[in-house]
């Protein structure tokens, strides 16, 4: 990894506890049977990709075992081509996109019918170019982006209406340069991160204003060192993910303190059982484990294997489907 | 998953958690046994109500009670009644559900999808949004959901308004009534509704109205994206305008096919023109789209009826830009004549927005064309353009030519328009300046010291865009310099913004400009028509722009700067030789501005980072399949780790290319460059077989 850049000692500001996290992520895999996971049951999904990407950045991905993984990812599909947050439950946009990010981890995109799950996705753009969640219609930008990051990974972006997709995502975008998750929706740095990952993928950054937006990302970096989500609120380690890639597919990271971030998400560890919470002192989770890693990797950590901020996934995955052959 | 403190579990509430666990699972169990049996007794919907209760996140649930409405809707024995007592039932549980946690995404789309049944009243809603935003003022949820009724249920746009007056009454520090009050009001001034008629009206009201919420306490953003938003409302016109051109209106143009040559042609105008063309550049204020041969028509000597090609310098395949380019073929043997171009005289010119062109205007300048005297025992050699200071001199103005830099008389084009800076425009601004002057006397605060340099930058640009004078800039500046020690997390931003300030500040007058221009000495172009290289190095410059001014420039030199981007760059098409080295350039994609520069041939981006970073905060910023901008043009595999090489350079010309001190640039590097760039004659200084 590249340590040039990184310019401080990694000792004065602490470490990340790499062998803690993956323990962490395994060990939660494991345990099924607690409250929380129990409660949780329906986003297992997402889960898995947030646990299985933490484990790649840190070059740990065949710690687990990839067969089991993909049969049980495969008994989530359903008919209609989506995927499920487990099994039994009904299929969502939301966990389709984890499965398919999920099997570009371990390379096993040709175990898909591509045309199958395509015709899942396309079949949920609407009219003015938004995307429902799933059959029932509720509309959000994050569907936009998982639509277009989904069948993007998939290479075959062009079954959707690209130009209706990217003009319902400009009608989401608001005077402080920030985007809503439906017309006149309050920026938040979560949809900004959709709308500006979507926007990246089909080449529309320049429809953003890159100044402003900059702006009130970089405004997001509280006097803790910490990112929040939207003015006057408290800084979370997640958000170090969301605001994070937005600045960097704008080209605007460099409005922040870096160094300040990094010790942020290195106070959130949970440096005796491993993984990473939302704010330092709090119970620890999958979900804020993986954005910390993330925003790690964003930070030029060493150690860490890149990250794309548009795919989130390990920048040689992206090559891979982009470059590989 | 938020919000809770970390403590070390004990043995009991392991095993109570495990209690609580099982049963839950017994209850989702049941929950789909019932769902993919279809059942829909009143007894198997009442256990999905349970189970929403203590888990309003299990969607598959939401999604069994909407079959299981729809499946008593299709039955013969359905009333009104009946119906009505269902869907109360649907929002009983949505009302439960939300009190467990009142961020939850799928009971927010239930009660919508109920409301949708034609089900509820505008007053029942308004209570219930009105207990939540009481409970948390920024739920955004609510708020979403608080838009969905007003339209559903037709409520008119000034209730809502006088909503969020309200709601900012109540507390100032509320971004999301601020949020909503924007978007109503620009609606409304979008319709021109009554009342709401003209900005002018309105806006020193809002002002009034945010100066409250800043005031009251400077360190709360709430107030600080609204008052931008008010700002831009008052400085910005809707209607595009050609801002800059070149050639610039009134110039005369020398257009040689070789610099060796004789004649007393002006260094800023004269132009090589080894590819049979030049380019004629329209430099907008704004994104705009519609620039055509239909949009803007020519008149010259030597091409009356010609289609010309107009291109927006964009990335990616979009259409709309604010500089456009077009490439004009000249005559091959010497040649004097006028060309007049004008803009925008049939309406298609547009902004983004649909804002038209409204002012049309013409301009012209003469062509003078002097073609290469060829001589057939010349070797070519390509000359080796070292950026070293010994190789530069001032250039010194000759005593007859009173105008040197064409661009200056450039505002004058004939526009005829805007004289009116409309009083009430500069005149808010003045009274802005005034309000944050008397608050910054009163404290020191961040804020405050960010918006004064905002304002009075944009009353200097206001109030003299043809005298050029920037009144301020020097306050301008210190403020950024006083931002940068008095909030050092932002202080690459007031950095950046620095930068712009200074680089305007120093393209903003002639005697300015004319310090920065000299010319390069060598031993092959003689010192007639040789260009002028602006040197604008050693200026701790860690952004640029303006280049309005500096569309004439055909040698630049950026070296010893703080550079990570070169973003605008694309729009100075006469650039012939650039120098880019010892700057902090992290990546190759950052050089996509220049794949439009087709003058280009010398490039130097020695002592850059490019090879430092693993992360790229461009790769989305250039053209690439990765963004759907280009195909897959790439088919050599030895070139695949290579393709941001690939990407960047191929469509450039370069027949001279610096780029040592960078720890990309090892020998396997350089010959990938070779072969992607083969019209390459040297490479670090070095003359390629």
């Amino acid at each position: 990894m590249a340590d040039a850049s990184f310019g401080f000692s990694t000792l004065q500001m602490g470490e990340l506890a790499i062998g803690k996290h993956v323990h962490y992520i395994l060990s939660v895999e494991k345990k099924k049977d607690s409250f929380e996971s129990v409660v949780m049951d329906h986003l297992r999904m997402n889960g898995a990709y947030w646990g299985l990407t933490t484990l790649d950045l840190l070059g740990k991905l065949d710690s687990v075992n990839a067969d089991e993984v993909l049969s049980w990812i495969m008994a989530c599909q359903h008919e209609s081509g989506g995927f499920s947050g487990n099994i039994g439950h009904d299929p969502h946009i939301l966990y389709t996109l984890s499965a398919v990010q999920v099997l570009a981890l371990f390379n096993k995109l040709d175990v898909l019918d591509i045309d199958k799950v395509a015709t899942y996705i396309t079949g949920l753009q609407n009219e003015d170019g938004s995307f429902s969640g799933d059959m029932w219609g509720e509309v959000d930008t994050r569907f936009s982006y998982i639509a277009i990051c989904c069948l993007s990974i998939l290479r075959c972006l062009d079954k959707i209406n690209v130009e209706k997709a990217v003009s319902y995502i400009l009608s989401c975008k608001n005077l402080d340069g920030g985007f809503g998750c439906t017309p006149g929706g309050e920026s938040h740095a979560g949809q900004i991160f959709c709308c500006v990952g979507a926007l990246a993928i089909t080449g529309s950054l320049h429809h953003v204003d890159k100044d402003l937006l900059g702006w009130w990302l970089c405004e997001r970096q509280v006097k803790s060192g910490g990112l929040n989500g939207r003015p006057e609120k408290l800084p979370d380690v997640c958000y170090s993910w969301w605001v994070l890639s937005s600045l960097i597919m704008i080209d605007r990271v460099h409005w922040i303190d870096k160094e300040k971030l990094v010790k942020f998400i290195l106070d959130c560890q949970d440096l005796e059982n491993g993984g990473i919470s939302d704010r330092p002192d709090d119970a620890v989770d999958v979900f804020h484990t993986y954005f910390g890693v993330a925003g790690l990797s964003l930070l030029e950590y060493p150690g860490l294997k890149a990250v794309d901020p548009a795919y989130a996934l390990p920048v040689d995955v992206v090559n891979r489907i982009f470059f590989g052959r | 998953m938020h919000g809770r403190p970390r403590k070390a579990s004990k043995p009991e509430d392991e095993a109570a958690s495990i209690t609580k666990a099982q049963k839950l699972r017994a209850l989702q169990t049941q929950f789909f046994s019932f769902h993919h049996s279809k059942i829909y007794t009143k007894e198997a919907v009442e256990l999905s109500a349970k189970l929403l209760e203590i888990n309003p996140e299990s969607y598959t649930a939401w999604n069994y009670r909407k079959l299981a409405v729809e499946h008593y809707l299709s039955q013969p024995d359905c009333n009104p009644e009946s119906v009505k007592s269902l869907l109360d039932d649907e929002l009983r549980v949505v009302e439960s559900a939300l009190r467990q946690n009142f961020k939850s995404y799928g009971a927010w789309h239930h009660r919508k999808w109920v409301l949708s049944k034609g089900h509820s009243s505008v007053d029942l809603e308004l209570r219930l949004l009105d207990k939540f935003q009481k409970a948390d003022s920024r739920n955004f949820h609510a708020w979403n959901y608080r838009r969905f009724v007003a339209e559903l249920m037709n409520r008119s746009e000034k209730d809502e308004i006088k909503y969020t007056e309200d709601m900012i009454y109540t507390n100032f520090s509320n971004y999301s009534a601020w949020h909503n009050r924007s978007v109503l009001l620009s609606s409304l001034l979008e319709k021109k509704a009554e009342g709401f008629l003209l900005k002018e009206n309105l806006l020193p009201e809002e002002y009034e109205f945010i100066h409250q919420a800043i005031f009251t306490d400077p360190d709360d953003q709430s107030g600080w994206f609204y008052h931008l938003w008010l700002l831009d409302q008052t400085v910005t016109t809707d209607h595009p305008l050609l801002v800059s051109t070149w050639p610039a209106h009134g110039s005369d143009v020398f257009l040689v096919g070789d610099r060796c040559q004789n004649g007393s042609f002006s260094p800023f105008t004269t132009v090589l023109s080894d590819s049979g063309s030049f380019p004629i550049v329209l430099y907008f204020n704004q994104p705009v789209k519609g620039v055509s041969s239909s949009t803007v028509i020519i008149e010259c000597g030597f091409n009356k009826n010609e289609e010309l090609l107009w291109e927006p310098l964009s990335v990616s395949n979009s259409q709309t830009a604010q500089v456009w380019v077009a490439h004009l073929k000249c005559p091959t043997s010497e040649h004097d004549s006028s060309v007049e171009i004008s803009v925008g005289y049939s309406k298609e010119i547009v902004s983004p927005r649909g804002s038209q062109y409204s002012h049309p205007s013409t301009f012209s300048f003469k062509v003078h064309v002097q073609p290469v005297e060829r001589d057939s025992s010349r070797v070519s050699v390509a000359e080796n353009i070292l950026w070293r200071e010994e190789n530069f001199k001032v250039y010194r103005a000759q005593s007859e030519e009173s105008i040197p830099i064409p661009s200056f008389d450039q505002l004058c084009i004939k526009n005829g328009h805007e004289s009116t800076a409309s009083n009430w425009r500069t005149e808010a601004l003045a009274k802005e300046v005034e309000c944050f002057r008397e608050l910054l006397s009163l404290m020191d605060c961040k804020i405050g010291k960010l918006t004064l340099a905002r304002l009075l930058m944009a009353y200097d640009v206001m109030s003299f865009p043809f005298a050029n004078k920037l009144v301020h800039s020097e306050e301008v500046l210190e403020l950024y310099n006083d931002l940068m020690k008095l909030d050092p997390t932002h202080h690459r931003y007031y950095k950046d913004e620095h930068s712009l300030v200074l680089l305007r500040k120093m393209t903003s007058s002639e005697e300015s400009l004319l310090q920065h221009c000299f010319q390069y000495k060598d031993s092959v172009s003689s010192a007639i028509g040789n260009p002028i290289c602006l040197r604008l190095n050693n200026l701790s410059l860690s952004r640029i722009r303006a280049f309005e001014r500096l569309l004439w420039v055909q040698m630049l030199d950026l070296s010893h700067n703080e550079l990570e981007s070169i973003e605008g760059l694309e729009a100075m098409q006469l650039l012939y030789g650039l120098s880019l080295g010892n700057n902090k350039l992290r990546s190759l994609t950052a050089l996509e501005p220049l794949r439009k520069l087709k003058s280009l041939r010398v490039l130097d981006i020695s002592y850059n980072q490019i090879g430092d970073h693993s992360i790229d905060t461009t790769r989305y910023l250039c053209s690439s399949p990765l963004s759907h901008s280009v195909g897959s043009e790439l088919n050599d595999v030895a070139l695949i780790n290579y393709w941001e090489a690939f990407y960047m350079f191929k469509d450039l010309n370069l027949t001279q290319l610096d780029i040592v001190g960078n720890t990309i640039a090892d020998e396997k590097f350089k010959s990938v460059l070779v072969k992607i760039m083969p019209l390459l004659k040297r490479l670090n200084g070095e003359l390629l077989d």
